[in-house]
């Protein structure tokens, strides 16, 4: 567990550098949060994963894999790796605000 | 009379059948297990039939010869559980009633999800080597190659032994050195991972391994097709790397069988508790080994610790009793590294592979994280003891939970 400021707010972060609290979450932290990967804006598309992420983790209680992602967010898999390039699983759920989701080893 | 059914007869079913009719009265309880195939296969073996170490006689033996007397034992496919009516179909069209489920239908691989992998030049210059016919195709390639570009590619994670990819180049080092042609060989490594092995000290140590053996690392690269035309791979984001040969670990899903009940995630991984092995959605199905979505490897050894646990907690079950035996993720695996040395790591959910010494009473100690003859032996010993002890349920002397002596912090 360490803090850091970001967006000029102090945040806990869990061992995989994810947000610890989910709570802490807002579209400006999630901005910061995307520099941090190498993203310089998030677009609409973006968005549509990363809100997808959000509300399959507040039912589910996990983040979704990639195979999720592709089958169910409307976004499919050529351009997840555009949006989220190498990761789009493990950074689209960081930037979420999600732990990192189970099936990342 | 009660029915406690297994389905799937590999490594952690037999080890399961095994356990139970030791523990169960006879009388009291009906053991029933089922798989479509005969042929009991030695898996970690296949790594070493593309080498010409084992052949296929050395990594089969008929199932039955691993059953106890008594069993009710049916070769047929499954067609599907159907949970709600504690009872599972047969592609026989048997219907076996059941009073305790124990799922051990496995993980393969599924080289169909990968565009282009089982393509024109699959089982030309396309291999994979976690079946019979993938390791044996290998070895007969190898046998006439005169060199060129090996490129190994991890398609995506999980996969069943994370570690034989390692492996695998490891001995493509010393084989292709034996061989005498291995200035002609360029070993590639390509994994989606971020280096290469799943947890950061390790994977930094075996890293070294890879350099120190001239093996070249491609990192992150997450394969979206195979251009059978031009002889490469090609990546999400467009990067390309050429093969001459491509040995491909293909995506692993868990049993078609799984998705016709219902029960899987998106790779037909079964949800279960990672601690007790009880599966999520119903409490008198118990899940063990590879068709589990437990974050722990996928692996002979952890299904033999797992087995431990599931045994105590099927008898909590069976007595009412709350299931208290917890699995702690624990894994142990011997990495064959070339030229008769192995790497010893042994590591569970919470505490990554440690370098340090790993105390077996009478053989050991093993060294852990490091390149050592000892560790070859403990590799090579594996298979008599998997045939003669793992498999019938018997005790070795090694501890289902992880311990920490020897370890090195």
């Amino acid at each position: 567990m360490e803090t850091r400021d970001i967006a000029g707010t102090s945040l806990a972060f869990d061992a995989d550098g994810n947000l610890a609290n989910l709570s802490d979450w807002n579209e400006e932290i999630a901005a910061a949060l995307a520099q941090e990967e190498g993203i310089d804006a998030l677009t609409d598309r973006h968005w549509i994963v990363l809100n997808f992420m959000r509300k399959e983790y507040q039912e589910n209680g996990d983040a979704p894999s990639i195979r999720k992602l592709t089958k169910q967010s409307g976004v499919d898999t050529k351009e997840l790796y555009a949006l989220f390039p190498k990761g789009p699983a493990k950074k689209a759920a960081r930037i979420a605000g999600l732990p990192k989701p189970k099936g990342c080893i | 009379m009660k029915n406690l059914v297994i389905l799937g007869a590999g490594t952690a079913g037999t080890m399961m059948l095994n356990k139970m009719h030791a523990m169960l009265d006879s009388s009291q309880w009906q053991l029933t297990i089922v798989d479509q195939y005969e042929t009991h296969y030695y898996q970690p073996g296949f790594l070493f039939i593309p080498f010409g170490i084992y052949s296929r006689k050395d990594v089969i033996k008929p199932k039955r010869d691993f059953f106890p007397a008594g069993t009710n034992v049916i070769v047929s496919g499954i067609d599907r559980i159907e949970a709600n009516e504690n009872r599972v179909l047969l592609a026989n069209g048997q219907v076996l009633p059941y009073d305790l489920l124990i799922v051990a239908t496995g993980a393969k691989i599924v080289p169909e999800e990968i565009e282009g992998l089982k393509d024109s030049l699959w089982q030309k210059d396309i291999f994979d080597y976690y079946t019979i016919e993938g390791a044996c195709g290998l070895a007969e390639r190898f046998r006439h190659w005169e060199g060129g570009k090996l490129v190994l590619n991890v398609a995506e994670m999980p996969i069943k032994c994370p570690v034989a990819p390692l492996e695998f180049v490891f001995l493509a080092d010393w084989w292709f050195t034996e061989q005498g042609i291995r200035d002609k060989v360029d070993i590639h490594y390509v994994t989606p991972l971020p280096g290469a092995f799943t947890k950061p000290r390790a994977s930094s140590i075996l890293g070294d391994f890879l350099d120190k053996k001239n093996i070249h690392l491609t990192a992150e690269f997450n394969i979206a097709r195979v251009d059978n035309e031009e002889k490469k791979i090609v990546s999400w984001d467009e990067t390309e790397i050429p093969f001459d040969i491509l040995v491909s670990i293909p995506t692993n899903m868990g049993d078609e069988m799984v998705e016709r009940s219902g029960l899987g995630d998106e790779l037909r991984f079964i949800p279960t508790d990672k601690h007790t092995l009880q599966s999520d959605a119903h409490e008198n199905i118990f899940v063990i080994g590879d068709a589990t979505n437990l974050p722990s490897s996928k692996a002979g050894s952890v299904a033999h610790f797992q087995a431990d646990i599931l045994t105590e907690n099927i008898l909590s079950y069976i007595e009412g009793r709350p299931l208290r035996s917890t699995f702690d993720g624990h894994a142990n695996c011997f990495i064959e590294s070339g030229f008769g040395k192995g790497i010893l790591i042994d590591f569970n959910y919470d505490t990554e592979p440690l370098p340090g010494k790993f105390p077996l009473p009478g053989v050991g100690p093993f060294s852990l994280l490091e390149e050592t003859e000892m560790n070859h032996y403990g590799k090579i010993m594996f298979r008599w003891m998997y045939w003669n002890f793992l498999l019938r349920g018997k005790e070795l002397p090694i501890e289902s939970h992880m311990s920490m002596a020897g370890k090195r912090m």
